[in-house]
């Protein structure tokens, strides 16, 4: 077991170095989603699966995707821009003749220009020196202060942790009875420590407003520009027969995993990347239009802004019965079922379609600029 | 301390990770490299801190059977913070590829310096 | 618990509720909502802080039904009650000062993102400061980072881009290593409430364990805040964002988010470390001296500057120094003079920004110095405005920055050590200071020929409103300034 985890650790590594050494980004995105899904891989060896599955989802599955649409966008654009250059190309030659005609032997340049000379040949080679030797350094000085510290550390899994202290121990005795939940990660988060999954939904969505600020295009006033792609991918039947098959299986799977968050592993950031990658699944196949039949930014506006706002009220009543020691009348249930622990089902429910909504909304603002 | 460092392997590569990512993102010029730069530095840290709540011969925190016993199950603390950061650190690389396509087509370069030349040649003309 | 305990709690959340809503209202609605909330939040912050200063102690406020360690929290103390009250006050006026520019800047349909971005920034500013755990700290700081940035860039140009894409790399550097420092904190000590974590550094610093961690901990807090709040050598990102926002962005930004970012660092200083502990370590000395080295070179670079906003941002730089050298000055003394400055910057920077605002209107937009000669008495409201601002930058008594300057030398006088480097740079501060911004006024008031108008534009109360207010606010801080300060040092005394 150790050797398998040296093994994907070295991997790990070496992922990190091809990355930051290589000069293609299309290689570089590939061996990134390797790398996360090694990473979750990891995390099933550390016995987290919630971990696993929202890595596998959001991180391997969601930033992949993200990454990929946006090196699509980028490579429309220069495809667009690339009709200009044959003629740059042309007036290069003619300059270039020029300057040979008028260039001074060596010696009889002034000593200014022979140092402009220097400085222009040798400028960028320099400065990618300067560069790529500052990186190593500044790297190794900072590995090199955070290994001395790790070697000071606790050790690795040891039982008697500073971190095991009475905070863990009351989570792992008294959760199941405090919220419910059999799940003692989501009823951490989602009761004890709720204030921060509040933080982490703002978090998302201000990031969803942020992509619409710089992407989406109001399209009534964009008659005269061309699309940034020149076309439009035809409709692909291998696709669309699988998408057939998959979208149905991925969403049910995803409302599963949602659902079942207070019962098992998963939750509601995992089960809403699931629903929102099925989503971006459908859009692929069947195109912009039919998907504009069911979602449009009105009903994303909407939905969005329903379900935090139930997540605002449904927390404020939970802190301010807590705070004040008033009696919360949010009944608990049995743990187990699936209508229990009281506010996590509806919680997690309203962040999973937050979720859903926010990575659907990421992929068809890049690639098309509307919702 | 190199004993320490042995004992402590997870930790360890953790740190090369973060290390490697941070300067990514600060030092290489291309922009997408900085966002992957940036993952890479996040997921370093969640790495380390996941492999703080690891007690070895324990089982994942879902309870399977009762009565509770406290040493059956590893601690749950550090798995709720990192999926608070994995969530984080995904909305942030949402922005950051916003940013990298919106700057391509307003300077038609990926490379920040060549970015900033262009802006301050524009600033200086008018 | 009585119901006014209530209201720093509601004031976040309602604060966040109304920034969602924004989402979906249109520009105008937006806008009156959004002020209306700004207004009830001051309201119930002042109600705080008259009854935290009553009460004369602080209290804990419970989110959830379960107290510390295994829930979070809230702490309010007299500080924390007196700088979200002024950031409340702050915020509607930086708002009102620049709402022409809103309008006017941004496109149609993204003016109510504008709103959504500030209120959403305002209730992560609260709970910074309110917060009593740490990796809630760290939550809240990323959505002050991505609603920073995305102010920024609401202006419809295309160097905000690159000013954008350099703050957000930035931040996102501070922010990785305040990460990295909560994650070993947590494990040496297995706590994440602020509390709880003091009492088991101090008992670590005890018995002498862990001691290179500790000290890398500290460290990596230091550096990844001065990051953040742009202490000298990592100020580059900060002339573009805060010189190429609308008025009211650059208000905030420099008057506002740096600050609670200082604002987490001091509590962290008191609360997570122990205050005894930083003593011993040599991290106030760095700050003391990097704050040295920002006072003088961010004048320097003020002076070079032919653009208005950018000099103003790069004032922003140098006054920064004086807080970091007046808590690297290692007294109570020292953080209390940090602390009122933080109040007299936050007074004074957005009232220059919106002035600035005001020239470029009547100057067609631009902002260099060769566009706005005269531009103080086309609109004589803004050029009063700027005059104030410029007095309390430089010192002149009657206003804030004159109290804060004596502060900062009562404080100096009572560190043998540090006194001397600390009057000289303060003096070569003020004169620097007055090196650029007195011309900046020549400037501004210079004979072009045009005829004095008080009023830009008649119909633009708020404006009028918020120059008027921001002055007053000067002169209260400047002349009324004691019993201000006795509520920092009683909250400084409550934050350990």
């Amino acid at each position: 077991m150790q050797t398998f985890e040296l093994i994907l650790l070295s991997f790990l590594i070496i992922c990190a170095l091809a990355v930051s050494l290589s000069r293609n980004l299309l290689v570089s995105l590939i061996i990134f989603m390797s790398y996360s899904l090694v990473m979750s891989i990891l995390w099933i060896v550390l016995q987290s699966p919630d971990l696993a599955i929202t890595e596998a989802a959001v991180g391997a599955g969601v930033t992949s995707i993200i990454f990929f649409v946006t090196l699509y966008k980028i490579k429309g654009l220069r495809e667009f821009n690339s009709a200009p250059q044959e003629a740059i190309e042309e007036e290069t030659t003619e300059v270039v003749e020029e300057t040979v005609v008028t260039t001074k032997k060596h010696h009889e340049k002034t000593i200014n220009e022979r140092l402009q000379e220097w400085i222009a040949k040798y400028e960028m080679p320099l400065y990618k020196r300067f560069y790529n030797v500052m990186a190593v350094v500044l790297s190794t000085v900072i590995i090199l202060c955070m290994l001395l510290t790790v070697s000071e550390l606790p050790s690795y899994g040891d039982p008697s942790n500073p971190a095991n202290n009475e905070v863990s121990e009351k989570y792992i005795m008294d959760t199941m009875e405090d919220t419910g939940a059999v799940n003692i990660v989501a009823g951490m988060i989602l009761d004890y420590r709720a204030f921060d999954t509040f933080g982490e939904s703002t978090v998302l969505f201000v990031a969803a407003g942020t992509v619409i600020i710089l992407l989406r295009n109001d399209r009534k006033k964009k008659e005269k520009e061309e699309n940034d792609r020149m076309y439009e991918p035809k409709p692909d039947i291998i696709l669309q027969n699988i998408a057939k098959l998959l979208v149905p299986v991925a969403l049910m799977f995803g409302i599963y995993v949602v659902l079942n968050g207070h019962l098992s592993p998963g939750g509601g950031f995992s089960g809403g990347a699931i629903m929102g990658a099925a989503l971006i699944l459908y859009y692929n196949a069947f195109g912009a239009e039919n998907c504009k039949k069911f979602f449009t930014y009105r009903t994303f506006n909407t939905i969005i802004v329903c379900a935090l706002s139930f997540y605002a009220v449904a927390k404020s009543y939970s802190f301010y019965t807590g705070a004040n020691h008033i009696h919360s009348i949010i009944p608990k249930g049995t743990p187990g079922n699936i209508l229990s622990s009281g506010l996590i089902l509806p919680l997690n429910i309203a962040v999973g379609v937050i979720v859903m909504c926010t990575m659907f909304g990421f992929y068809s603002l890049f690639h098309k600029e509307e919702i | 301390m190199l004993k320490g460092l042995l004992t402590n392997y997870y930790e360890t590569t953790a740190m090369i990770i973060f290390g490697i990512g941070f300067v990514t993102l600060l030092l290489n010029r291309n922009i997408i490299k900085k966002i992957i730069g940036f993952n890479f530095m996040d997921t370093g840290i969640f790495l380390f801190l996941a492999a703080k709540g690891y007690i070895t011969g324990r089982i994942a925190p879902i309870v399977v059977s009762t009565p509770i016993e406290f040493e059956t199950y590893i601690n749950p603390i550090p798995s709720g913070l990192v999926l608070t950061g994995i969530v984080v650190s995904v909305s942030i690389s949402a922005f950051f590829c916003a940013l990298a396509v919106r700057l391509y087509r307003a300077y038609g370069t990926l490379d920040l310096e060549e970015i900033v030349t262009k802006m301050e040649k524009d600033q200086g003309v008018y | 618990m009585e119901l006014v305990q209530n209201f720093p709690f509601a004031c976040i959340i309602l604060t966040m509720f109304v920034g969602v809503l924004c989402a979906v209202l249109k520009p105008k609605t937006a806008r009156t909502l959004a002020i209306s909330a700004m207004v009830i939040v001051g309201i119930l912050s002042f109600a705080t802080l008259s009854f935290v200063v009553k009460t004369g102690e602080y209290y804990v406020y419970m989110m959830g039904h379960f107290p510390a360690p295994f829930g979070n929290e809230i702490r309010i103390g007299v500080l924390e009650a007196l700088m979200a009250f002024i950031f409340s006050i702050v915020m509607i006026l930086s708002l009102l000062g620049g709402m022409k520019h809103i309008f006017h800047d941004i496109e149609d349909t993204k003016v109510n993102h504008n709103f959504l971005m500030m209120c959403l920034l305002f209730s992560s500013m609260l709970a910074l400061i309110y917060t009593n755990d740490l990796f809630t700290a760290y939550v809240f700081v990323e959505i002050n980072t991505l609603a920073s940035c995305a102010i920024v860039m609401l202006r419809k140009a295309k160097e905000t881009l690159v000013a954008t894409t350099r703050y957000l790399i930035m931040s996102l550097l501070g922010s990785g290593l305040f990460l990295i420092g909560i994650c070993i904190l947590y494990d040496i000590t297995g706590h994440l409430l602020m509390s709880n974590i003091q009492t088991s550094v101090a008992n670590l610093v005890a018995t002498g364990a862990y001691r290179i961690p500790l000290e890398i901990i500290i460290c990596l807090f230091v550096i990844g805040m001065a990051i953040k709040s742009a202490l000298y050598p990592f100020h580059s990102w900060l002339p573009d964002a805060h010189g190429s926002a609308t008025s009211s962005a650059s208000a905030i930004l420099s008057g506002l988010v740096v600050k609670s970012y200082i604002i987490l660092l001091i509590k962290i200083c008191y609360r997570v470390i122990g205050i005894d502990v930083i003593y011993q370590s040599q991290a106030l000395n760095v700050l003391f001296v990097l704050g040295l080295i920002a006072m003088i070179m961010g004048s320097v670079n003020a002076l070079r500057e032919k653009d208005l906003k950018r000099m103003i941002a790069y004032s922003s730089v140098a006054q920064l120094g004086y807080i970091y050298m007046g808590i690297g000055l290692g007294s109570e003394a020292g953080m209390i003079a940090a602390c009122f400055h933080i109040l007299t910057h936050a007074v004074t920077k957005p009232m220059l920004f919106c002035a600035a605002g005001g020239f470029m209107e009547v100057s067609g937009g631009s902002k260099k110095f060769k566009d706005i000669r005269g531009a103080g008495r086309r609109n004589l409201l803004a050029g009063i405005a700027f005059v104030v601002g410029t007095l309390s930058m430089v010192g002149i008594p009657f206003t804030s920055g004159f109290v804060s300057k004596m502060c900062f030398a009562e404080a100096a006088l009572g560190m043998s050590s540090k006194m001397i480097p600390t009057l000289v740079v303060l003096s070569i501060s003020t004169l620097l200071n007055a090196l650029y911004y007195i011309p900046a006024i020549m400037v501004v008031f210079a004979n072009t020929g045009d005829e004095v108008t008080l009023f830009a534009d008649k119909k633009d109360v708020a404006f009028m409103v918020s120059m008027i207010v921001f002055m007053a606010l000067n002169f209260v801080l400047g002349c009324g300034s004691g019993k201000i300060i006795d509520m920092i040092t009683q909250g400084i005394r409550m934050l350990g």
